[in-house]
Formats: C-alpha cells, structure tokens, sequence
C-alpha cells in the first residue's frame, strides 16, 4: 500500500469514527426532562457494560476456567465495593495463578 | 483542576492496563497485515478504537473501497453517539463547546463507563484526565505489538485481557446491589449479548451493532418498567 492510499484510508477512518463520538456530545447540551428518557439514558451505561462483559469475558483468556475464576473473583470483590484498580488487579491475577496451576497440574 | 486531572488519570490506570494487551494484538495483527509500524501508530493513536480498527484493518488489507471502510466504522462505532449522548447528562458546567469537541475524541466505552459510573458529575479535567492515560496505553501497546510482537509471554497477555472486564465488573456490580431496577437491566443485557453470540442468525449480527440492540432494549425496558423520579436520581 502507498502512503497516498494509507492516508486516505486514515482520514476516512478517524474522521467518521471521530464525528461519531463528538457530535452528539458537543451539540446536545440541554438537561432533558422527560423522565423517561432520563431513566432510559441513566441505564444506558449498565446495560452496555453488561453486555459487552457477557459472554465476551469467557472468550478472552486461553483457559475457560481463569475466565470463570476472574468472573467470581472480580464480582466478589466489586460487591465489597474495591476500587476498579484493585477489582481489575487482582482479576489479571486470578487468570494467572489458575493457568499457571492448570499447566502445573496437566 | 489539576487534582481533578490526576484522578481521571489515576482512574484510567485500569483501563489502560486492558488496552496495552489490546493494542498489542492489533499492532501485531497490522504489522503482519502488511502495514509498517508507524502506520499501525497513527490509526490507534487517531481513531482509539478497538472493533473499528481491527475491522478497518481488514478492509485495508483487502484494498476495500473508502466508503466501505466509512460504513464499517460507522456502523460498528454507532454505539458510541449513545454513549455521547448518555454522557452529555452527566457533565458539568466546567465543560466548554472546545472542551466537548475535544473530549468527545475519547468517548471509548471503557471512558464512558467510567464516566458515567460516578456518582457526581464529571468536570472538564477529569474528563481529560481519564482520557490521557488509556490514550498512551493504547498507542503504546500498539507500538509495542508493532514493534516487538513477541516480547510479552502468552500467559501475561491472556491474564491482561481481563483488565477491562474486571472493570466493568466493579463499576455495574456495586449499584446492583443498591437498586434493584438496575440488577434487572444488568440481567436484560447479558441475556440478549449472549443470544447475540449463540442463536443462529441473529448472530451474524455485527459486535457494533448488537451493542446498540442490548443497550437500547435493556435500557429501554428498564427505563419503561422503572423510571426514575427526581427524588431517587442521586442513588441511580
């Protein structure tokens, strides 16, 4: 690929992905009313995380079984209300020391 | 300010964390894509974006046309004009027209997660903040992957991957246990991504947009079984 041909595709890329983003943040600036819409955007936040953690959380490590640990572990901790550090720490921990002991054992 | 810049950036320690084995990946992948290691660079440190960019490498190594890589963006970063909009609640009056035009670059899902999770409005700086750090976790992950795909041993990068969940994990957890309605909605949204990854047909359905489906039915659902009143909103 040519510089002129990369570049292209950069601009393009980053400035749709970029107005995506800003527009709607920099152009809507009333308080809305309507208390369901509010509710509506006060639970938009749960409901992406959520299913962006759902399923995918189980896909993301080597072993299925240090995604699970990571699950129960980080759901304990964030139920004791630990920081997102210390949840997400300790999570990477879990990973390892469970496929660390799985390959000892296999 | 500056304190309030230090917390976004301390706040965004964890996310960053997650984007370094991200962006890692994708400077690998872009590399043996063909694209030199300051290509791979440029796009993270440009578009911040995880699915966009992957997807927009593809369309890139297969020569796709400019409107074919627009569309794909546009269509799996659709997600994030909710979020901005979500967001656009929460911010206070610190946040000038610029300030929004600049900040609106660093609207990620982990950010706005972040974001959106505190319990008071967010300011200017913090904002900033907690933009800055995953910013440079993920253009030097990408950098790292690039440049050196294999410095990171495999078990270090499947442990990193969780960062971000376990994240996400202790922003949604905490307010579960506090209001009921927003456990149901948690519930609402597994349930429908997990039929987004597993029932036939409804599975060819693109990540970007199966987001914007979860989100839009569980918060919608939520917000029509159990709308917020005045009075409650400081405990949602």
């Amino acid at each position: 690929m040519t510089a002129s041909v990369f570049f292209r595709y950069l601009i393009v890329m980053a400035g749709v992905t970029y107005l995506i983003r800003a527009v709607p943040f920099a152009m809507f600036r009333k308080k809305i009313k309507n208390k369901y819409v509010k509710s509506f955007l006060q639970y938009v936040p749960f409901a992406v995380l959520s299913a962006m953690t759902i399923p995918d959380i189980f896909f993301a490590t080597d072993m299925l079984v240090s995604a699970v640990a990571a699950l129960a572990v980080a759901v304990i901790l964030a139920y004791r209300e630990k920081s997102l550090l210390t949840v997400a720490l300790v999570s990477c921990v879990s990973v390892y020391a469970v496929e660390f002991a799985v390959r000892l054992v296999s | 300010m500056f304190a309030k810049f230090l917390k976004g950036m301390k706040d965004g320690i964890p996310i960053a964390l997650g984007y370094l084995s991200v962006s890692f990946t994708f400077g690998i992948k872009a590399v043996s894509d063909g694209l030199l290691w300051w290509q791979a660079l440029l796009i993270s440190m440009t578009n911040l974006t995880s699915a966009g960019q992957f997807a927009g490498l593809s369309v890139m190594a297969g020569a796709g046309s400019l409107v074919e890589i627009a569309c794909t963006q546009l269509v799996i970063n659709m997600r994030y004009a909710l979020m901005s909009l979500s967001l656009t609640q929460k911010v206070d009056k610190s946040f000038t027209r610029l300030k929004r035009w600049l900040c609106g670059f660093g609207m990620t899902d982990e950010i706005f997660a972040v974001a959106s999770g505190k319990l008071h409005s967010v300011t200017a700086g913090y904002m900033a903040g907690l933009i800055a750090t995953p910013f440079v976790g993920w253009s030097l992950g990408t950098l790292l992957g690039a440049v050196a795909g294999n410095i990171l041993p495999a078990a270090v990068q499947s442990a990193l991957s969780v960062a971000i969940y376990g994240m996400f994990i202790a922003i949604f957890v905490p307010p579960m246990k506090k209001a009921k309605p927003v456990a149901i909605v948690v519930a609402i949204g597994a349930l429908l991504s997990c039929a987004f990854r597993f029932v036939p047909l409804i599975k060819e359905i693109s990540s970007g947009f199966a987001i914007i489906i979860c989100a839009v039915a569980a918060a919608g659902l939520g917000a029509f079984l159990f709308p917020i009143s005045d009075e409650e909103e400081a405990h949602a």
